[in-house]
């Protein structure tokens, strides 16, 4: 069986484990059992359900695209997580895992982001839950992201720039974990991708786990079968985890796309950093290597270890885009279908366009995680419209 | 070169009833970078922690964070590090702290066998903890190489009792929460994990993290068999200054280590 309970080892086949400093070894397991009775609680359940529904506008749509289908030559639909309050999937996690931080007493949330949208997530469920919220990010991405450090902080969130190493979202996990490190008592970590020591990238899929079921049933209702292809973009995983999880059990390929400049499971070897033991971009001695790439969100030199997994067993396959290929697809959507998509989208974007012979007259079933709104100041500097 | 063991040694000090002082420096900091271990090994170090930097140290401040970049910034790699030792003549144990990424690539034997070749005596990786660790101590184990763990102020009695169980060389006591450097002053936090871990080990107990003065070694040191300290002579190091600013410093220590628990 993919995609299931890992249980207390948190290993995802080879994958996972939970490598982190004794200090957090009892939070761990103190989130490792608060997850698992709340998961199991009804009262939690609908609970997350109703904030979902009312708060942040679920259940998401699913969008055909026409005219780009077209003009792809295969049939394209979209999970439209771009449409989820906060603009991006990031706060279905958010949503799980702070509703999580107040059973279990948490009156703090410390969370890292790249290009902001799970930062902004935090915040906004801070402020939802009246907790305390600090947000690590790299001051490389504060600069390109702007836009979301403002959001950030008009919810009420500290911003806090990470400025050691790459200054991305590598360096901003780091220093997450060092503020986890000397606040463990009062925070929660509220870590933003399927990533980490377990139970996070267990619990992180579990509460993403709501895209691909939805996607599921939307799409066997709208085109009566099973899509050929699922796709979606992959930094540390969480989006992809999510619309992966409802269509693992079909024939459906399963296709990750990485940024060429943090192809991890592409262009990694296993290796041990910010808590789990997966895919990594790292010298002959260990030494972690900067990622580069133009989004902030994908900017990330490792992958959550289930994608590890799901890519050494074949049942998932990780594809690569260079940065000149996502600025070109980042283009389609709005000039055919009128969405802007978020620059981490446009990573599966431009892997389908750049494969549209393989994928003609195929039904590929695309979630798009996040909207653009965000990348707008950053792409005005590349594009001449 | 370095015969002697940690829990030996170690043992040793605290049988005589003097506290063991173990200074960390960051292995590759500059060319002459074993001069001030020298330095901190004349001033009176029982044993002596070499960093072997590495690119993500979630462990540590910004100090050692700091000296690590410098470090690989000046081409340090745990080979280059481990050839220096090979021909480096200790009098007291070795101990290599560093991240657990680095052994893995490595691979558990390969990285065991180096460290006793170049007699390094123990190991101190601290974002691996002992769930873990298991095949990683059988390979030290079985290479004669003494694996180290932490007891966290946050480690419930039944967790120090297996640190207790299967640490190698001496339990590593957390002595706040939070990462390495200095502070105003020593937390409670300190004696109460040493107390605590001490009822669980007969190894010694060594309060590390948080120390930064003389007189906050001697308080951590009314539980603690002794003290590790790290920012405070790395700090001295990125300033420029060099091993006779060490050996003062740990010298200092030293003094007033003895003067409080002279021994004998």
């Amino acid at each position: 069986m993919t995609m299931t309970d890992p249980g207390p080892s948190g290993r995802f086949g080879d994958f996972g484990g939970r490598f982190v400093p004794e200090t957090l070894v009892p939070a761990c397991l103190e989130l490792e059992k608060a997850f698992t009775e709340a998961w199991a609680d009804p009262s939690f359940r609908s609970e997350l359900d109703r904030l979902q529904r009312d708060y942040s506008g679920r259940p998401s749509p699913l969008t055909d695209c026409p005219r780009l289908s077209e003009e792809l030559g295969f049939t394209l639909v979209l999970k439209r997580e771009d449409l989820n309050h906060t603009g991006s999937h990031k706060i279905n996690n958010v949503l799980g895992q702070a509703l999580l931080a107040k059973r279990m007493g948490k009156k703090r949330l410390v969370a890292e982001t790249g290009a902001g949208q799970h930062g902004v997530a935090t915040a906004t469920a801070a402020a939802l839950f009246g907790m305390e919220c600090m947000v690590y990010m790299g001051e490389v991405d504060m600069a390109r992201q702007e836009l979301n450090v403002f959001r950030m902080k008009l919810l009420g969130a500290e911003v806090v720039p990470a400025l050691s190493g790459s200054r991305t979202l590598k360096d901003a996990v780091n220093e997450a974990m060092r503020d986890w490190v000397a606040t463990v008592e009062e925070s929660h970590y509220c870590l933003g991708s399927v990533m980490g020591p377990h139970p996070y990238p267990f619990m992180v899929r579990e509460f993403h786990r709501v895209i691909g079921s939805e996607a599921r049933e939307q799409i066997l209702a709208r085109h009566g079968r099973d899509p050929d292809v699922v796709t979606a973009c992959v930094g540390g995983g969480s989006n992809a985890v999510g619309i992966f999880s409802g269509f693992v059990d079909t024939d459906a390929d399963l296709v990750g796309v990485e940024p060429a400049g943090g192809a991890a499971v592409g262009a990694g070897v296993p290796g041990v950093v910010h808590g789990m033991l997966s895919f990594l971009k790292q010298d002959e001695f260990g030494q972690v290597l900067e990622a580069e790439s133009i989004s902030a969100g994908l900017d990330y030199p490792g992958v959550g270890p289930e994608h590890s997994h799901l890519a050494s067993i074949g049942r998932a396959r990780y594809e690569s885009v260079t940065d000149a290929e996502v600025i070109e697809a980042f283009q389609l959507l709005p000039r055919t279908e009128g969405i802007i998509p978020a620059l981490e989208c446009a990573h599966a974007l431009a892997w389908m366009s750049r494969e549209r012979a393989e994928l003609a007259g195929k039904l590929v079933l695309m979630n798009l995680s996040g909207r653009g709104d965000k990348d707008v100041t950053q792409m005005m500097g590349v594009l001449e419209l | 070169m370095s015969g002697a063991g940690l829990a030996d040694s170690l043992g040793k000090v605290r049988a005589s009833g003097r506290k063991a002082l173990v200074p960390y420096l960051t292995g590759g900091l500059g060319d002459d970078w074993l001069a001030p271990v020298a330095a901190a090994i004349d001033a009176g170090a029982d044993a002596i922690e070499i960093g072997i930097p590495f690119s993500d140290p979630v462990m540590d401040g910004p100090i050692i964070q700091q000296a690590n970049d410098m470090a690989l910034e000046h081409g340090a790699t745990p080979l280059s590090i481990a050839d220096a030792l090979r021909d480096f003549d200790a009098p007291v144990p070795l101990a290599v702290m560093t991240y657990y990424n680095i052994a893995f690539r490595m691979g558990h034997d390969r990285f065991a066998n180096l460290l006793n070749t170049c007699g390094v005596a123990g190991a101190i990786l601290p974002d691996i903890q002992m769930d873990e660790s298991t095949a990683w101590i059988a390979a030290a184990d079985s290479h004669n190489v003494e694996n180290v763990l932490f007891a966290a102020p946050t480690s419930p009695d039944e967790r120090l009792k297996r640190t207790g169980e299967l640490a190698r060389g001496f339990v590593y006591a957390v002595g706040l929460l939070g990462v390495t450097g200095e502070r105003a002053s020593l937390a409670s936090s300190a004696t109460r994990i040493a107390a605590r871990a001490k009822q669980h080990t007969d190894l010694s107990v060594l309060v590390g993290v948080g120390i930064g003065s003389p007189e906050q070694a001697v308080e951590a040191c009314s539980e603690a068999d002794g003290v590790i300290i790290g920012s405070t002579v790395v700090r001295r190091l990125i300033d420029g200054q060099g091993p006779g600013a060490v050996g003062e410093l740990i010298a200092s220590y030293r003094e007033a280590l003895d003067a409080a628990y002279p021994g004998g």
